[in-house]
């Protein structure tokens, strides 16, 4: 397999929360706290976890969107963390991003024919015509008229503004799209189209996504492997088949079997976690998750489990498997 | 039968012209029994509950025909203030969002047991212990200390378990509960899944739930509404909506939902779409709302609006699919 295309290791976000006269660091929110995952061409990362645990916070700190407080970003085999701006900005070009809400992410006064203009005039020596050309393709490409370019966003359905979205990540060839939450906002009807859409638009120019989001069996649909998070730090990472066929975490195990199945006859065995997602400020001590963890046994309290290989490709942090 | 509405319409002005959001929606709801509307977002879901506890921003909005009878009289007739005397402690409604019925200055428990002395006139000790006990009864662990704190200092899913307690101080009939988990986590939303069915079978409490997450419609109600455009498009018990949907619409929603495990043993890569979008109520089409999108339409659906008609024994569907087409729009005209 080679070099993998992106590369994270042990990635750290940490923000102070600032108080006072002085705004003095009176502590931390430890939003991200040592995640490694790597990303092969044309394959798809899912992160999935509960509001909160940091799956944003990732993606924008593996685009350096946010610095991380520590660990690398390595891309096309560049150490990217220590990228000027310069040198970051044509990074960019190559992993674009996806927005949950695509009312507020297109500027309100410019056609979409400007919006799809506009990366292309910054980052290209594109000539007017090219540039035309170009708007034109990408339009057909993500299944809007050229008559709708010359239309705003607030003409348009959500569906139709993610495809905008889309078009506009396109727009310069990335070889990286990172969604956050790119369908959560959609219709239930429309969001089987752009799941389509991004499939058949990842099959045609061998694009790797790493797609954010909490809808489980969305995910499984979308993506080749995918890593659960929980306060912070990634607690398994599997490929679809078996983190579904076979979740060994058992938070894992919990929000698998949380998920409402369309099937009224269909009853199953519910993990009741209990209580919330404690804070990111204050993480419990030993494994994060002993506090509503049904399995939690003493050594959980006090030890950190470690990440534990199980099979080439499924990982676990759990003290039951060491 | 508790709540029964009948052919309720409710529309707003807006400037594109009339939204007929709500248009001659019918059903009915049993003691104890949970029923669902389903449908996508603007489809009228808010408004159709809104309309029962007289919510409706007026202008815009106004109910223009149809009847709401409860308890044998008929709300749309009364005035506002009657309809809150009436509903005031016999009918509860909770939100997606639960900030926007607790008030962020009093504490959860100042708040609920204001409930107890308003609709049960409890004193104030009284009060405070069953604000303590519902608090508990929604799982909402130390509950002696959570009463004590202000709404911004719980979380999102116990500032949701809060607003139910809060909605059932008045040990209502009815729960209207629009959304109640979608901004929730999975985890907390089975949790709160669990709470309604226990209401149900604890309290004998009829629940009414809006939801666009077919997945909680399949888990807790027994009988399903599926509204599109501001029309009631299929109704039928909760099993045969899922098993043998009869309206396209139904049927292409079914088949548009990614299913947990669908690819992992089935290799399944497509999605089946339903094509186009939901139109806008100020726009629709002439005919069948659904006909710019449905795979099966006809010619008669073009500009013949179909009935309601019975397609199994308890089991409605609006499509032309299931009617004598070509006597009825005849009949027309
Ligand atoms: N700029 C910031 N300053 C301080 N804390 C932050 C900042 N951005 C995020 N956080 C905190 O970091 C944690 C992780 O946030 P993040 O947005 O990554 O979560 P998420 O997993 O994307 O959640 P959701 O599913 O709700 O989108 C949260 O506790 C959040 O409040
Ligand atoms: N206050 C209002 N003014 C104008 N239109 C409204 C108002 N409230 C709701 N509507 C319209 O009524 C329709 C149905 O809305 P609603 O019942 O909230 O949908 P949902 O099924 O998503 O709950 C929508 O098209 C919406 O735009
Ligand atoms: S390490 Fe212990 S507490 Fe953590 S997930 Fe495993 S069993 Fe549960
Ligand atoms: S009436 Fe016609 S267009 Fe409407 S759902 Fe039935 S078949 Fe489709
Ligand atoms: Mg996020
Ligand atoms: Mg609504």
């Amino acid at each position: 397999m080679g070099e993998p295309l992106l590369a994270v290791r042990d990635m750290k976000v940490h923000f102070p929360i600032r108080k006072g006269l002085f705004a003095q660091t009176v502590g931390y929110v430890y939003a991200v706290d040592g995640i490694s995952f790597s990303l092969e061409k044309g394959e798809t990362l899912g992160i999935v976890g509960e509001s909160g645990c940091g799956k944003t916070t990732a993606g924008m700190a593996t685009l350096r969107l946010i610095d991380p407080t520590a660990g690398s970003v390595v891309f096309n085999g560049e150490d990217i963390t220590g990228f000027n701006r310069s040198r970051l900005r044509s990074m960019r070009r190559e992993m674009q991003l996806i927005f949950q809400d695509p009312y507020s992410s297109l500027n309100p006064r410019m056609t979409v024919n400007q919006i799809l203009e506009h990366p292309l005039k910054i980052h290209e020596r594109f000539s007017s015509r090219q540039r035309k050309e170009r708007i034109a393709y990408l339009l057909d490409k993500v299944g809007l008229s050229a008559e709708q370019g010359r239309r705003y966003p607030h003409e348009f359905s959500g569906g139709q503004r993610q495809r905008i979205g889309i078009a506009r990540a396109l727009s310069l060839n990335p070889s990286v799209i990172i969604g956050d939450e790119p369908v959560s906002a959609l219709d239930v009807s429309i969001q089987a189209q752009i799941i389509n859409l991004l499939i058949s638009l990842q099959e045609e120019f061998d694009l790797s996504y790493i797609i954010i989001a909490h809808d489980l069996a969305m995910v499984e649909f979308l993506c080749d492997h995918i890593a659960v998070m929980y306060l912070g730090k990634i607690v398994e990472f599997a490929s679809y088949e078996r983190l579904y066929l076979n979740p060994l975490h058992p938070y894992t195990q919990a929000l698998l079997s949380a998920i409402p199945v369309p099937e009224p006859r269909h009853t199953k065995q519910r993990i009741f976690l209990g209580g919330d997602v404690p804070s990111p400020m204050h993480p419990p001590g030993g494994c994060h998750f002993h506090p509503r963890c049904p399995l939690a046994g003493e050594e959980c309290r006090r030890l950190e489990p470690s990440p534990k290989t199980i099979e080439s490709g499924h990982v676990v942090v759990c003290h039951r498997y060491q | 039968m508790l709540l029964d509405i009948q052919n309720l319409k409710t529309y707003f002005h807006t400037f594109e012209g009339i939204a007929k959001a709500v248009d001659d929606v019918s059903f009915s709801l049993e003691q104890g029994e949970i029923i669902g509307i389903a449908g996508e977002s603007g489809c009228g879901k808010s408004v159709t509950a809104q309309s029962v506890l007289r919510l409706i921003p007026e202008p815009p909005g106004k109910i223009v025909g149809g009847k709401i009878i409860f308890d044998g009289q008929d709300l749309v007739a009364r005035s506002t203030s009657q309809v809150r005397s009436i509903c005031g402690k016999r009918i509860s409604m909770i939100f997606q969002e639960p900030m926007t019925s607790l008030n962020p200055v009093y504490t959860i428990g100042r708040q609920i047991a204001e409930m107890f002395s308003l609709h049960q006139k409890a004193g104030a000790q009284e009060g405070w212990d069953r604000t303590v006990d519902m608090l508990r009864k929604v799982q909402i662990p130390a509950p002696e200390k959570r009463a004590k704190e202000y709404p911004h200092q719980l979380s999102g899913g116990m500032r949701q378990r809060a607003m139910i307690a809060m909605a059932l101080a008045c040990n209502p009939e009815i729960l209207i509960a629009d959304e109640p988990t979608t901004a929730l986590d999975v985890t907390v939303q089975a949790e709160i899944i669990d709470l309604m069915l226990r209401l149900k079978k604890d309290f004998q409490t009829a629940i009414v739930l809006i939801t666009h997450d077919l997945g909680v419609i399949a888990e807790i109600t027994t009988r399903v509404v599926v509204m599109y455009a501001g029309k009631i498009v299929e109704q039928a018990d909760t099993v045969s909506i899922f098993e043998n949907p009869r309206h396209p619409y139904t049927q292409g929603l079914l088949r548009s939902i990614p299913r947990l495990g669908q690819r992992a043993r089935h290799g399944a890569r497509h999605l089946q779409e339903i094509q186009g979008m939901v139109p806008s109520l100020t726009d629709l089409p002439a005919g069948c709302s659904f006909f710019p999108r449905c795979p099966e339409a006809m010619s008669v659906c073009q500009f013949n609006l179909p009935d309601l008609i019975e397609t199994d024994p308890g089991h409605t569907a609006r499509c032309w699919l299931y009617g004598d087409h070509e006597q009825e729009a005849c009949e027309r005209g």
